[in-house]
């Protein structure tokens, strides 16, 4: 992908946002020397950025998140660092945004100055495999929630229709014509569709503009 | 195209018990189940449903009490503190034998303990939860899948028998991600004549209570409730059964520790080793007949929990201690992994030889 230098991930509850940003961060640190992970997620404590702190540090990717993130203390907080985000324009930054229109608040103090340097991509992260975005409409009312809260429109969409380890590249295919339909009612371009890395060689050819993803350590 | 959803285990409850009919929720937010009440919110207003966030988790078991007593599907969902609180609003619904399902997905404790996945909260559901003579059935999911089956079955035993029924999950099962079919065989919904919809003057008063002025009649209520109790551990005790019959070390766990029990089973049996798994789907009633069973053949049981072992007693009795049980476990919001169950294992097995 071709990265501004800020990547804000926002979209419904559970669509795979912070798997996506792990993997980006990854990727743009090949590109780039000063990445960062920007981890503002208050509404879920736990499947945060944060988890990968260990390997963002060998790789020398900053990670800018709240002290209590992943922690028994369920506090929605900011991070200290909050404001690098906009006046640190020498960073390139993923940042990884909660769930819904309630987890996209949190962009609301950063909202006019992202804005303002216009130097972002405000990404939608969808999945047909949700209960409450098995279609185009109900999917188009969380953008028009998220967008209402964060104050800034999106400009891409990313496609991560999956169904967890059952996902199989049929159900992959199966998505396209609903993320299509997404695309083509919100006026916005598919920037990419997101597969765990097992059914990348069998839908590379299938699918322009795959993305690869190696999913963050589970415990069962 | 797939049938299934990818869903989170709460959402899986909240959404499983919308398509058994319940159109009332109540509860109060608390990690990790927060989830159940977020989709209500999103949902119930959609399908001409009532979703209220109550101003504590004592009102909330009490609005349940007021919904149930119109004999209409209700619900209320929380983790251990919370439940603790609905403790009194629980046992009030069993003097009144009101039907409705109780959710806690468990936190670490005692006390407000913190947010990681735990099982500690066994006694109190089992054993009732609130003060008196009664007993909730208490079922125990261990996939997101039967996170939606089990909210189900649970409104229809609550129907059935009159009763409460409590979905005791734990924080990992309620937080992770699994596809699920939503496509469920339902029960009609059984007749309720002692609901209070009014008498439109045809009627004699229906009244739901639970204060008895006379100790004679209170007795005669507790006498006739475990009747009802009897008839429930004859007919609803549910439970797995993984490679049992030659089993030498039987592993015995419910919820997430069944999981990653059935790992090592298999792990054990590639060594060679004879191990095998029991899990209780109903905690109460308990299951006793399986675990009777293999203390016929194996010599030795481990309770796999996340708690301090409180399962134990009841394998202990089922077993009529025949066998010894050991105890594999982490607590506080830990888990135990695969290994240290395997570990655990082969110290049982070579202090058998």
């Amino acid at each position: 992908m071709n990265y501004k230098r800020l990547t804000l991930l926002c979209g419904h509850y559970g669509s795979g946002k912070t798997n996506i940003a792990v993997n980006m961060a990854f990727e743009l640190r090949k590109q780039r020397e000063k990445v960062a992970v920007a981890d503002l997620d208050i509404v879920n404590p736990y499947f945060r950025t944060k988890d990968s702190e260990k390997e963002f540090r060998e790789s020398g990717i900053r990670l800018i998140c709240s002290d209590f993130a992943s922690s028994n203390v369920d506090l929605p907080s900011m991070p200290a660092d909050l404001y690098s985000i906009t006046d640190d324009k020498s960073l390139s930054i993923i940042l990884d945004i909660g769930g819904d229109d309630r987890g996209a608040l949190a962009l609301g103090r950063l909202s006019e100055k992202i804005i303002e340097e216009n130097d972002y991509e405000m990404l939608m992260v969808i999945n047909k495999y949700r209960p409450l975005t098995r279609d185009a409409q109900s999917t188009l009312e969380i953008k028009n929630e998220i967008e209402f809260a964060s104050k800034i429109p999106f400009t891409g969409i990313i496609n991560n229709s999956n169904l967890g380890a059952e996902t199989t590249a049929e159900d992959v295919l199966d998505s396209l014509e609903y993320a299509e339909e997404v695309s083509k009612l919100s006026s916005l371009p598919i920037v990419m569709t997101s597969v765990e890395s097992g059914l990348y060689d069998a839908l590379k050819n299938k699918i322009s503009n795959l993305f690869s993803l190696n999913l963050q350590a589970k415990i069962i | 195209m797939s049938e299934k959803v990818l869903m989170k285990g709460n959402e899986a409850i909240a959404e499983a018990a919308i398509v058994a009919g319940c159109r009332h929720y109540f509860g109060y937010p608390i990690t990790p189940q927060t989830e159940i009440a977020a989709y209500m919110a999103k949902k119930m207003p959609k399908i001409g449903g009532t979703f209220l966030q109550a101003e504590s988790e004592i009102a909330a078991i009490n609005m349940v009490y007021g919904v149930s007593s119109t004999g209409k599907r209700v619900m209320t969902s929380s983790s251990s503190p919370g439940i603790s609180l609905k403790g009194e609003g629980l046992s009030y619904m069993a003097g009144c034998d009101l039907p409705a399902l109780v959710v806690n997905v468990q936190r670490g404790g005692p006390g407000l303990g913190g947010i990681q996945p735990s099982q500690s909260d066994y006694f109190q559901s089992t054993r009732g939860g609130g003060h008196g003579d009664y007993h909730m059935i208490v079922l125990a999911p261990a996939s997101v899948q039967e996170m939606a089956e089990l909210t189900v079955k649970g409104f229809e035993l609550a129907d059935e028998y009159g009763i409460t029924s409590m979905i005791l999950a734990d924080g990992t099962i309620g937080q992770m991600m699994e596809p699920v079919s939503l496509d469920f065989d339902l029960k009609p919904m059984p007749e309720k004549p002692w609901a209070t919809t009014g008498t439109k003057m045809a009627r004699e008063h229906n009244i739901t209570n639970s204060l008895s002025l006379v100790p004679e009649e209170l007795e005669k209520f507790n006498f006739a409730r475990y009747e009802k109790y009897k008839k429930i551990e004859e007919n609803e005790c549910r439970y797995e059964e993984y490679m049992t019959e030659d089993a030498d070390i039987i592993l015995c766990a419910f919820g997430i520790a069944a999981r990653v029990s059935k790992n090592a089973v298999n792990e054990a049996r590639s060594k060679g080793i004879k191990v095998g798994l029991i899990r209780p789907i109903t905690l109460w009633p308990f299951p006793k007949a399986p675990f009777a069973k293999a203390a016929t053949h194996a010599k030795a049981f481990i309770s796999v929990e996340l708690s301090m072992g409180q399962m134990i007693e009841d394998i202990k009795l089922s077993t009529e201690c025949k066998v010894p049980v050991y105890l594999c476990n982490r607590a506080g919001g830990m888990i135990p992994d695969p290994k240290m169950v395997m570990d655990m294992i082969e110290k049982v097995k070579a202090g058998e030889n």
